[in-house]
């Protein structure tokens, strides 16, 4: 197994390491900054850091300010409170300005585990999905992470970058560079397809193993760029395979699985079958358990896409 | 008194031993409300645990949802649920959340956990009970770190407003929330001069003192023609030592060799 690392962990290290060399960098939290890792930035650049409190909506509306006077503003608290309670603030404030505001949220899926329904934001990619010229980004891994929120601050307009609580294996090289719109195949296959994001893709990777071994070659992609997402490799994969499996910690209910399969409606309609969580509430327990319980384990991927080959 | 204080000793105990089996959850902010919630629950709130729904019952809800311990204590020993539920917290398929969830627990009234949001409930509350004619009232605790959500403002205006005497909320006081203290992050003092401006009665009390809590709850039923709010001042952690006015201990679950010793602290205080 590759090296587990902290996703959130690696974006409090990129921006102390980005705010070195612009100044013109500003993050602000909402009294989760050791949890979200923007602690780093704040023992780094005391002046630069401001802590709105328990109040996401006051944090969205004052990054929006600030942007609108030329800062780079990096938003960060859990993804339910990031996407879901500020939503209005997000929408307008900040997306119809296409502000320059990157959202960072920690704590997504219903990973997050123990704390139950309240803090699982399963709904955040769909919320963010929705809104015009809103970008969305699901890391699955640290170094991946890293290029990503370099990306994000170079790149003009509003981000959602979705980071989850536990820890990921490492999957791409150190100095890999992050592409927008750009899906990266991972495993090459010829039966059927699997996509996945964040949580989802190293599952994936172990499902493609157990395929092999029953005669079945998966093709994996990793679809971290959600939102623009990459048409030209979901049109592929339907010319190449069978059948297309989507996986993600998140409702099936306009995530990534919606994203793909309005690609391959308008354009080449094979079987696709969306893993995620199908339409009920997260609820309290530890992460593996709720993995089983919603069928996101390798296994449970592994059986879908033999069954739907079999379709 | 003395039974009340060794009800809250068992809460205390109660709250350390099932942080410490689900392996995760909030010692600090619900050791801060124990005597709050026992008194409400032991000594004022009209309320029958054979009878969770009766429409007449007082209503309670946890605004800082994170601090459900505590009613899931009481709420067991009260007799709303067994206690055998308390030490499979926070487990799949236990009808105890990590948050309190209505339909998931007996004697919860409110899905909280998002803070910001229970303020209002209780004035949609309150408001049924008045448009009923009913005379149940309304608790509500709330955080202090909590106050920096606008929507608490928003609802103090309208429990103003609509003069929701049968409103009574608890401000839990106890200085700090996640990443400091509450007058470093928001700075939201000062306290009682602000919840008078928006039109509130304001009452401050030790929020660890049976005797001031009782006092505090009778005068607020008296109060007409508008909502009081109790401040009461607390500390986060109460009752262990090491846990005392440390935001450390906000939300992590203590290891089997601090919790032994959090309890005989308990024990002995
Ligand atoms: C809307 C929302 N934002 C953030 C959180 C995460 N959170 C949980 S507790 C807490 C601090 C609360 O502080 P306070 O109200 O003072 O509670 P106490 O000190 O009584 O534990 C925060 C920010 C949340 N639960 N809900
Ligand atoms: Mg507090």
């Amino acid at each position: 197994m590759a090296e587990l690392k902290s996703l959130r962990d690696t974006y409090g290290e990129t921006i102390v390491e980005l705010g070195k060399s612009n100044p013109n960098i500003i993050v602000l939290d909402a009294d989760l900054s050791f949890s979200t890792r923007t602690h780093r930035f704040k023992e780094a650049f005391p002046n630069r850091f401001f802590n709105l409190g328990v109040a996401e909506a006051d944090m969205m509306g004052t990054a929006a300010g600030l942007a609108s006077c030329g800062k780079t503003v990096f938003a960060s608290t859990f993804a339910v409170f990031a996407t879901g309670r500020a939503w209005d603030q997000v929408r307008l404030g900040i997306v119809y300005s296409k502000l320059n505001v990157k959202i960072v949220a920690s704590h997504s899926g219903i990973e997050v585990g123990e704390d139950g329904y309240s803090h699982q934001a399963i709904e955040d990619i769909a919320l963010m999905r929705v809104l015009p010229a809103m970008r969305v980004i699901v890391p699955c891994c640290a170094n991946q992470t890293r290029a990503v929120i370099r990306f994000v601050a170079k790149e003009k307009g509003p981000f959602y970058v979705r980071l989850i609580k536990h820890s990921l294996p490492i999957l791409y090289p150190e100095d890999m560079e992050f592409k927008l719109g750009q899906a990266t195949t991972l495993k090459q296959g010829k039966d059927i397809t699997i996509g996945a994001i964040g949580s989802m893709v190293p599952r994936t990777l172990e499902a493609h193993k157990i395929l092999k071994t029953k005669g079945i070659s998966a093709k994996v992609i990793d679809f971290a760029s959600v939102k623009p997402i990459d048409e030209e490799a979901i049109k592929q994969a339907c010319d190449e395979t069978r059948g297309f499996i989507t996986c993600e910690d998140h409702t099936t209910a306009g995530g990534l699985g919606d994203a793909v399969a309005q690609v391959i409606l308008a354009h080449h309609p094979i079987p696709h079958l969306r893993i995620g969580i199908q339409g009920i509430f997260g609820e309290s327990g530890t992460s593996q358990d709720l993995y089983e319980k919603h069928g996101l384990t390798a296994n449970h991927i592994a059986e879908k896409a033999e069954k739907l080959l079999k379709y | 008194m003395d039974d009340l204080k060794q009800i809250a000793r068992e809460t205390r105990k109660d709250i350390i031993q099932m942080i410490e089996l689900a392996g995760s959850g909030h010692p600090g902010g619900s050791l801060s409300c124990v005597e709050i919630i026992v008194a409400l629950y032991y000594k004022i709130m009209r309320h029958n645990p054979k009878n969770p729904k009766w429409p007449e019952r007082d209503r309670f809800i946890l605004s800082k949802g994170h601090a459900v311990p505590t009613l899931y204590s009481v709420l067991s020993r009260k007799g709303y649920f067994p206690r055998e539920w308390l030490w499979k917290l926070r487990k799949a398929g236990n009808p105890l959340q990590g948050h309190p969830h209505l339909l998931s627990t007996p004697g919860i009234e409110a899905s909280t956990g998002s803070l910001g949001q229970g303020l209002s409930i209780a004035n949609g509350m309150a408001l049924a009970g008045k448009l009923d004619n009913k005379d149940y009232r309304v608790y509500a605790i709330i955080g202090d770190g909590e106050i920096g959500e606008g929507a608490i403002w928003e609802a103090s205006m309208s429990s103003k407003r609509y003069k929701l005497d049968n409103l009574c909320a608890i401000l839990d006081h106890n200085g700090l929330q996640i990443d400091g203290s509450i007058q470093a992050i928001k700075d939201p003092y000062p306290l009682k001069p602000k919840w008078e401006a928006f039109g509130w009665e304001v009452l401050e009390v030790n929020g660890h003192s049976f005797n001031e809590l009782l006092i505090a709850f009778s005068e607020a039923k008296k109060i007409k023609g508008k909502p009081t709010m109790i401040i009461a001042n607390t500390v986060k952690g109460k009752g262990v030592s090491f846990m005392e006015n440390d935001i450390l201990w906000h939300g992590k679950a203590p290891s089997h060799e601090q919790a032994e010793q959090a309890i005989n602290e308990i024990e002995h205080s």
